[in-house]
């Protein structure tokens, strides 16, 4: 079953590291607590998001592909 | 005391992991990293090609992963804008050995690293930079003209050389412990790499060499050739991922052709049709091409011949090729048996 997302970042038609610098603003701009779906072209996102998110201490919840694109579920964690 | 505030300048690379260590682990500053992307980034453009790695994965980006690493948030700044392209396209310091304007390069960086400091009221930037590690940037000199021309005077701490360097403002008011610096200079790693290990660092990115496009011949050949048949020295953004996609000939000096060299490339070029002739065999497999400028017959010729001498039609004795632009399509029949000579004398 699919999360409930608060917000859509699509990022469709750009290159890593745009969808990464788009992600942390919706994040920035979110808050602790939502969930973020966001969409990607670029192949990179697999490799960029995990890392982003444990960067951040965000929470990835999954990453689909579907057709061209990848869906992105990322849970925004709150700060130590 | 106030802790102090500190902007760090990341690559991902070993010099500035450790720098980041340094700062936040030893002198225990509040630490805000960030990564300028310049759109320049040798593995970044083979990343977004689908190049991967020895074990087959694309790799994460390196200053997101020596984010993730180190526990902390790496802010990713694009600075990829028309105002960082003029600066490389005509800069004060002169270029390297290549198309690699070094000097003039850091400067912007630091300028726009020491607005995002005044703005979080920050008290100073750091990086990895090592005294005497690069030929250009990295030389006592350039180091003190880079601190000078992007107003971070004072401001600008580079731990692994700072006992080699003048003391900065923060270290002259006691915020920092200027013992606690190192005193590392030169080419070799092998100081990092101990320190590395002390850190308990274990992994990082081996040393390539240097990552920039602007630092390879071959791009530096493709980047002056625009600025040479151009009225104004002037590059525009999406120029830059053309740049190190394909094979690249000079028709004339107002026509150029680029011609993909794999199915990545193929799926790059596609993105920058707008305005530009895509050109490819009908009927066989073979490279897609991009045209720029608007060619005569004869060029068209040349150019269908050249796009046909590189796929599986090459032995035939007639090929059509098709030409498209803005909704427009136009076939021309052409003999793609051309002499490898005759088309080196076109390639930039």
């Amino acid at each position: 079953m699919r999360p409930h997302v608060d917000r859509v970042v699509d990022t469709s038609g750009t290159y890593c590291p745009v969808p990464i610098i788009e992600t942390a603003k919706a994040a920035r701009e979110e808050g602790p607590g939502k969930t973020l779906l966001v969409i990607a072209t670029d192949p990179g996102i697999e490799a960029d998001l995990p890392v982003w998110c444990q960067g951040t201490r965000n929470e990835l919840l999954g990453i689909e592909r579907e057709g061209g694109r990848y869906l992105c579920y990322v849970r925004l964690v709150a700060k130590p | 005391m106030r802790k102090p505030k500190a902007l760090g300048l990341v690559s991902g690379g070993l010099d500035s992991t450790l720098a980041l260590l340094i700062v936040r682990d030893i002198l225990g500053c509040e630490v805000r990293a960030i990564h300028f992307y310049t759109g320049f980034c040798i593995t970044e453009s083979q990343r977004r090609r689908g190049i991967a790695g020895k074990d087959g994965k694309v790799k994460p980006n390196e200053a997101l992963a020596a984010g993730a690493r180190l526990g902390i948030e790496v802010e990713m700044i694009d600075i990829s804008d028309q105002g960082y392209l003029d600066v490389i396209a005509n800069p004060k310091y002169g270029y390297g050995a290549n198309a690699n304007p070094c000097i003039d390069c850091r400067i912007d960086m630091f300028v726009r690293a020491r607005k995002i400091l005044e703005e979080w009221g920050g008290d100073f930037v750091f990086t990895g930079e090592v005294l005497g590690q690069r030929p250009k940037s990295q030389r006592r000199t350039t180091l003190w003209v880079i601190e000078r021309d992007s107003g971070l005077q004072g401001r600008l701490l580079r731990p692994l050389s700072a006992k080699l360097l003048p003391p900065t403002k923060v270290e002259l008011e006691g915020l920092i412990d200027r013992e606690k610096l190192f005193a590392i200079s030169g080419r070799s790693r092998k100081e990092q790499m101990a320190l590395a290990e002390k850190f308990g660092l274990t992994e990082y990115p081996q040393p390539a060499g240097g990552c920039c496009y602007l630092t390879d011949e071959a791009f530096a050949r493709k980047f002056f050739d625009i600025l040479d048949h151009r009225p104004e020295r002037r590059i525009e953004r999406d120029e830059i991922p053309l740049l190190a996609t394909g094979r690249h000939f000079r028709i004339s000096p107002a026509v150029k052709l680029i011609v993909s060299r794999t199915e990545g490339e193929n799926f790059q070029l596609r993105r920058y049709t707008d305005g530009r002739y895509l050109v490819q065999a009908r009927d066989v497999p073979g490279p897609l091409a991009l045209v720029e400028g608007e060619p005569t017959w004869e060029e068209m010729v040349l150019i269908s011949r050249i796009v046909g001498r590189y796929g599986k039609g090459r032995d035939r004795s007639e090929l059509v090729v098709v030409w498209e632009k803005d909704g427009g399509k136009d076939e021309l029949v052409v003999d793609p048996r051309i002499e490898d000579s005759s088309i080196d004398a076109y390639r930039i």
